[in-house]
């Protein structure tokens, strides 16, 4: 479309070049300088704000999130939450199904785990309580994320906002059924007294060595097993995986079956561990957020380690903020935004390079020398 | 009969929230974008317009000006947040899904930031509401919603669908969310209609934010409701198949669903058990499923989403 007018020859200043591969240290220092940029914006923002210089800003930001043993805890166990669900969207995402419905799937797992120990409660022993509840969680959450794969395999229905939908769907049914377990027409369910999971160590130890368990065992699948390559296969393009004789209808139903299992188990592991009961918000936007966690993670397991780590953090550090400087509970989600915004345009440089129009001097004389 | 129409009157003002949240979401999905941070943007925009009202408190200026200057405000909070969205996802190729959803998180907590901090001030921006239900202020019945808003939701809703159908801009918008590398091929700029598209449609969206908070809902409280109404909005799109006019009648029918657990049962003069009301409150979401599933497997052409949504497009890659 920029056609040569005259006799001279109208370039851009830059134009932009794939990557072929980045060596991961030259990586790695883009993604740092990206959050390094974003944290001073931030500390910007904080000195508009709150009147706090930026120094201050930092220190109170890491003394939220690592400040203390108990904050340690609590970021463990937050990150551990994430980094469950992030486990759980991932093999959807690498076959390029975008489940933005983990929010629904993990909710509609707590709620089958507190309808079992709800109607189940006291007439069994704790441990086969506990089994059922696993069992019903996980269910539910696989047949939640079956329901959008299966239209998806067979008419290629629009599967971002089915999942979507269907995230609205779990949280009626939950206050559909705390209208019901609630006679007084309060709908806030209290605390259950059976099905907890039982404390080893530390009230959270069971929850993050389960969530780390897990993380293994989602990386070998999807990097040593012949699912796991149909997956990337599938993800890569769906033409090949047809080619070469794979299922693409069966792999993406049979994906999201695992993908909304997981989920399941996190809505159990938040009931069982944490909760003992359930409200519309009980995840509370975490099945977002691990869509982020994961996508940061590029989608690796092993690295979702650091990245739910590192949302959690920066969650938890700016809460901090928002209390010591008396400002509204809000801060965090500006500061999370924020930092997110450079972590993803920094991505573009990453997988892009500008070649600048002087830089290159035998693409000068030669036309569109692309 | 007089019910019903207290229940259309609700439903209608309620509905036109939807509909800048759709209109706006139509336009940036014809040029091949999914917009996620809609909810967010929507959020933007009740905040900006209120921090513009809180601003102008006490001001000699008329109040129609105070009202234009108002949506002004807002409409540019959309536009802004449309460029960080674009700026991301255009030129820097981001997916188009995490960015959205970030836009929503960042979007959700700034307008809670901005809002709470209006309502520790002893006054603030409610005074204006009387302009912004201006024909209607002084009714005590339903009536009273339908403001000036709402009638500039289904006149914007009007425009974008003539502007889609009928015109030439709206046609190369439509290559280029179809498919845009042969748009630009005809020399058509890709990455301008993108911006525009998304920027205009941001825009228009964030207007649904200030509507819900100074003509439909009239609370400091309101804000928090609108990030659920914005995930609706994005629904109605499906819904209506990307089409502006029809998503007039769409965003009426959506509001009608949203309120039928607290009107349906007097109208019908039943009495629902209470626990009858979620799952009301379950239909619009549940209806754009069944839509969204209709339209799959019916597989008329016209039905179907931009075919380049969702996917970014980089001139040198085939």
């Amino acid at each position: 479309m920029k056609k040569p007018n005259n006799t001279s020859l109208h370039e851009p200043a830059f134009h932009i070049v794939k990557r072929d591969t980045i060596p991961l240290g030259k990586a790695m220092l883009i993604r740092v300088a990206a959050v390094a940029a974003a944290l001073l914006l931030c500390s910007v923002l904080s000195v508009l704000l709150i009147n706090a210089n930026p120094f201050e800003f930092i220190e109170t930001l890491i003394d939220g999130a690592v400040g203390s043993a108990r904050r340690l805890w609590k970021l463990a166990k937050d990150s551990a939450v994430l980094l469950c669900i992030s486990l759980a969207v991932t093999p959807a995402f690498r076959m390029r199904f975008w489940n933005i419905g983990a929010e629904g799937q993990t909710l509609i797992g707590a709620l089958a785990a507190v309808a079992v120990a709800f109607y189940l409660g006291g007439s069994l022993p704790n441990t086969v309580l506990l089994v059922l509840m696993l069992l019903a969680a996980v269910l539910a959450g696989a047949v939640w994320g079956c329901i959008p794969a299966i239209f998806k395999a067979l008419w290629k229905t629009n599967e971002t906002l089915f999942t979507l939908m269907m995230n609205y769907v779990a949280t009626g049914l939950v206050s559909f059924f705390l209208v019901i377990w609630t006679p007084s027409g309060s709908s806030v369910l209290g605390a259950l007294s059976v099905g907890h999971l039982p404390i080893v160590f530390h009230e959270y130890f069971l929850l993050i060595a389960i969530t780390l368990i897990l993380t293994f065992v989602v990386h070998i699948y999807l990097s040593r097993t012949k699912q796991g390559y149909e997956i990337s296969v599938v993800g890569e393009s769906e033409n090949t995986a047809r080619y070469i004789g794979i299922g693409v209808g069966k792999v993406i139903i049979r994906t999201m079956i695992v993908s909304g299992a997981i989920c399941g188990l996190a809505g159990f592991l938040i009931v069982g561990a944490l909760d003992h009961s359930i409200t519309t918000t009980t995840v509370g936007g975490l099945g977002f957020t691990a869509i982020m966690a994961s996508w940061l993670a590029k989608f690796n397991p092993i690295v979702m380690i650091g990245s739910s780590a590192f949302i959690t953090f920066l969650d938890q550090g700016s809460a901090q903020i928002s209390t010591n400087f008396n400002i509204d509970s809000s801060f965090p989600d500006m500061v999370v935004g924020i930092v997110l915004f450079f972590i993803i345009g920094c991505e573009f440089f990453i997988s892009y390079r500008l070649k600048f129009r002087d830089s290159d001097q035998n693409a000068k004389k030669g036309g569109a020398g692309k | 009969m007089n019910m019903f129409l207290d229940y259309l009157l609700t439903a209608i003002p309620l509905g036109m929230t939807f509909l800048f949240g759709c209109t706006g979401e139509i336009l940036t999905e014809k040029s091949g974008h999914l917009n996620l941070g809609i909810p967010g943007i929507m959020c933007m925009g009740g905040a900006c317009g209120c921090l513009a009202l809180h601003v102008m408190y006490g001001s000699a200026l008329p109040p129609f000006l105070i009202l234009i200057l108002a949506v002004l405000a807002a409409f540019a909070g959309g536009v802004l947040m449309g460029m960080i969205y674009s700026f991301l996802t255009v030129s820097l190729k981001a997916n188009q899904n995490v960015t959205g959803l970030a836009m929503t998180t960042f979007g959700v907590g700034t307008t809670k930031f901005i809002m709470s901090s209006l309502a520790t001030e002893a006054m603030s921006y409610l005074y204006a509401l009387d302009y912004f239900r201006f024909p209607f202020a002084d009714s005590s019945t339903s009536l009273k919603y339908c403001g000036v808003l709402m009638y500039v939701a289904i006149l914007i809703a009007l425009a974008a669908s003539f502007v889609l159908s009928r015109t030439k801009v709206g046609l190369h918008l439509r290559a280029v969310g179809e498919n845009p590398a042969t748009a630009d091929a005809v020399g058509i700029n890709v990455t301008l209609y993108k911006y525009v598209a998304t920027g205009i449609g941001s825009g228009i969206a964030a207007l649904g934010g200030l509507y819900y908070i100074m003509d439909y809902s009239g609370s400091y409280e309101a804000y928090k409701s609108i990030e659920a109404l914005g995930w609706l909005a994005v629904a109605l799109v499906i819904f209506t198949l990307w089409r502006p006019h029809i998503s007039i009648i769409g965003s009426i029918l959506f509001g009608m669903l949203y309120l039928a657990g607290s009107h349906l049962p007097t109208l019908l003069g039943i009495r629902l058990d209470m626990s009858a009301t979620p799952l009301l409150q379950m239909l619009p979401y549940v209806v754009t499923i069944v839509v969204l599933i209709v339209t799959s497997v019916s597989k008329k052409r016209e039905n179907q989403p931009p075919a380049a949504l969702g996917l970014p497009y980089f001139r040198e890659e085939r």
